[in-house]
């Protein structure tokens, strides 16, 4: 069954054609990664799939509801969670708040309870707390919970990131180029934490990447982009011979 | 999963922070009641203090827009206003005289939610955008509440509103300064006030990490704005006089001042904001009649420390920090190295029991 179907999105910026005609369906428990050049409009369909802008034309289906239109907080709430290109972390905030503000969306007291501090508000804060607590902990973080985010490392802000997008408890998670700026050795542990969340957390899993190595190493399916246009679709292997992919990457070769 | 849910806490931690603030308060409302009564505080020192509760209210309910949620109103004497009036006319008008006494906190809480109304026919159009919007309207709002209240001469006008009883007395402004500060303070450490937090952050991501980024702002706003309401109540009733002119842009700025002196994103902030400044303006007032300064020029001291502030220190005393008092117990002590997540305790957690 498909998890979520995207059929024929389109979108422009007043005159730029940023996405045309985008195509993807989505199979529950799936990792499909997008991959294509800079600008090729990726960041694009992970703004329009989250709400952030309203695509000129085109539905977007997950789990039989229509999101386009929706705000974002309701289709974030419907099961959809997504990480940034650049960290976009509560910079000033302590990872512990991080988390928890992921989890807005599922805390049950009313605001009155909350300013009265009525006896409902401390067990729901306590539960809050345990499960931020938990997931930080499957990430490696629990030490550094009360760290004010922006003070953390690079490679903890990442996963810190990807540990947020958890708590608002997603079926799917759209990975917004996660190996950015990392070496090597850090690439190996983005793999390696990728897969355990996948399994762990039973996520179906759309990744943007520039970096092959992650893309060939875990994707299943890949659909390259290159001017808001799908150019190919495939498996890893499909895609590395693909004449038009390679043309896409490395340009033309000059005809004689 | 092995996780040790309760924390030790000292005996003597727990027993300060559980009894100690309450028993202090206690304290200082019987002062409150006793001091001016004893003519130990003499009567215009006794208006200083009520002067600097209610700056004190004023203040908390700004920072909630400005500092908290990062937004900027500069409309908040409107609300005030609102509240002055509404508990004023309800007081002279509705309630009977001898009731009075006993419905003052009723008169009260219905000026702030009056005005916790009126701030919700705001918020809606303009917390459509983010940024310089919510200024322009709150600015736009302090000016029509001023000339629409002018306008309507069944409640005095430009003349202003008088015939209200001196309700408000040291006591009760200290016992709604605490209420103030209490609620404040749930509201910023809930899930609300998280929600707040995160939007002056990063309202984009907010939004994608299921805040109902619409919902927080409008609450919060209108919770300002009943907080204003209250302090514009009690406001009228001390003052026993209430007129338009009292109400404009120029009370905003005060208010203004308080926020960015005591510190944004802080209660403890916005008390100590409130304080300092009230007593610097009552003290220039005397400085100037000894230097033979027009009073006039006090007018002036306000919006040059806000230039000044914005400059030199835009944190002010407190920024962002708070009084570890001002903190719920259950945010405080986990800041303290008591994780008991942390791995380093759960080690030591099973080297004692290794031990025993």
């Amino acid at each position: 069954m498909n998890l979520m179907t995207i059929s024929n999105l389109t979108h422009w910026f007043s005159g730029l054609r940023a996405v045309t005609d985008f195509n993807l369906s989505l199979k529950k428990g799936e990792l499909v990664a997008i991959i294509g050049p800079n600008g090729a409009g990726k960041t694009t369909i992970f703004n329009l799939i989250t709400g952030v802008y309203r695509p000129t034309s085109g539905q977007i289906n997950f789990e039989g509801k229509e999101l386009v239109g929706l705000p974002t907080n309701q289709i974030i709430t419907s099961g959809i969670a997504r990480t940034f290109q650049n960290i976009r972390l509560f910079k000033e905030l302590s990872v512990l708040d991080n988390i928890r503000i992921a989890q807005y969306a599922s805390v049950c007291y009313s605001p009155l309870e909350a300013i009265f501090h009525l006896p409902g508000f401390h067990k729901e804060e306590e539960k809050i707390r345990l499960r931020s607590m938990e997931l930080l902990q499957i990430f490696d973080l629990e030490d550094q919970a009360y760290t004010i985010s922006k003070n953390l490392p690079y490679g903890q802000q990442r996963r810190l990131e990807i540990a947020r997008a958890l708590a608002t408890q997603p079926k799917l998670l759209l990975l917004d180029e996660p190996a950015a700026g990392m070496n090597p050795a850090e690439v190996e542990h983005l793999i390696e934490l990728i897969q355990m969340i996948r399994k762990q957390f039973q996520l179906t899993i759309l990744l943007i990447e520039h970096q092959m190595r992650v893309v060939m190493g875990i994707a299943e399916r890949i659909k390259v982009v290159d001017f808001g246009q799908t150019i190919a679709e495939g498996t890893p292997i499909e895609i590395q011979k693909n004449p038009r992919v390679i043309e896409a990457y490395l340009g033309e070769e000059e005809s004689k | 999963m092995d996780v040790p849910v309760s924390v030790k806490v000292p005996l003597a931690v727990k027993f300060w922070t559980r009894w100690c603030m309450k028993f202090l308060l206690c304290i200082i409302f019987a002062l409150t009641y006793i001091l001016p009564k004893t003519g130990i505080i003499n009567p215009y020192i006794d208006m200083v203090l009520i002067y600097i509760g209610i700056n004190i209210i004023l203040t908390i309910s700004l920072n909630l827009v400005n500092g908290y949620m990062g937004e900027f109103s500069v409309g908040h004497a409107g609300f005030m206003a609102l509240g002055a009036y509404t508990a004023s006319l309800l007081s002279v008008w509705v309630i009977p005289d001898s009731l009075n006494p006993y419905l003052f906190p009723f008169t009260v809480v219905i000026g702030g939610v009056i005005a916790g109304v009126f701030a919700l026919i705001v918020a809606f159009p303009s917390f459509r955008t983010r940024g310089d919007y919510l200024a322009i309207v709150t600015l736009a709002f302090n000016m029509i509440i001023k000339s629409a209240i002018e306008n309507i001469d069944g409640i005095g006008g430009p003349r202003g509103f008088m015939g209200m009883d001196k309700m408000t007395n040291l006591p009760w402004t200290f016992v709604w300064v605490c209420i103030t500060i209490f609620l404040a303070r749930n509201f910023i450490f809930s899930n609300l006030g998280r929600g707040v937090l995160s939007l002056r952050e990063d309202e984009t991501a907010a939004g994608l990490l299921s805040v109902n980024t619409r919902q927080v702002k409008v609450l919060t706003f209108v919770f300002s704005a009943f907080l204003a309401g209250i302090a514009g109540a009690l406001y009228a009733h001390e003052l026993q006089y209430i007129y338009p002119k009292g109400f404009t842009i120029a009370k905003s700025t005060d208010m203004l001042v308080m926020v960015y002196l005591g510190g944004i994103g802080s209660i403890g902030g916005s008390v100590m904001g409130a304080v300092v400044y009230t007593i610097v303006l009552e003290a220039l007032r005397s400085i100037l009649q000894f230097a033979g300064i027009s009073q006039e020029w006090r007018q002036v001291f306000a919006p040059l420390m806000l230039i000044f502030l914005m400059i030199y220190r835009p944190k002010g005393i407190m920024g962002m920090r708070e009084f570890p008092f001002l903190i719920p117990e259950a945010e405080r002590f986990q800041k303290i190295s008591l994780n008991p997540f942390s791995k380093k305790n759960r080690n030591r957690k099973k080297s004692e029991e290794v031990k025993s």
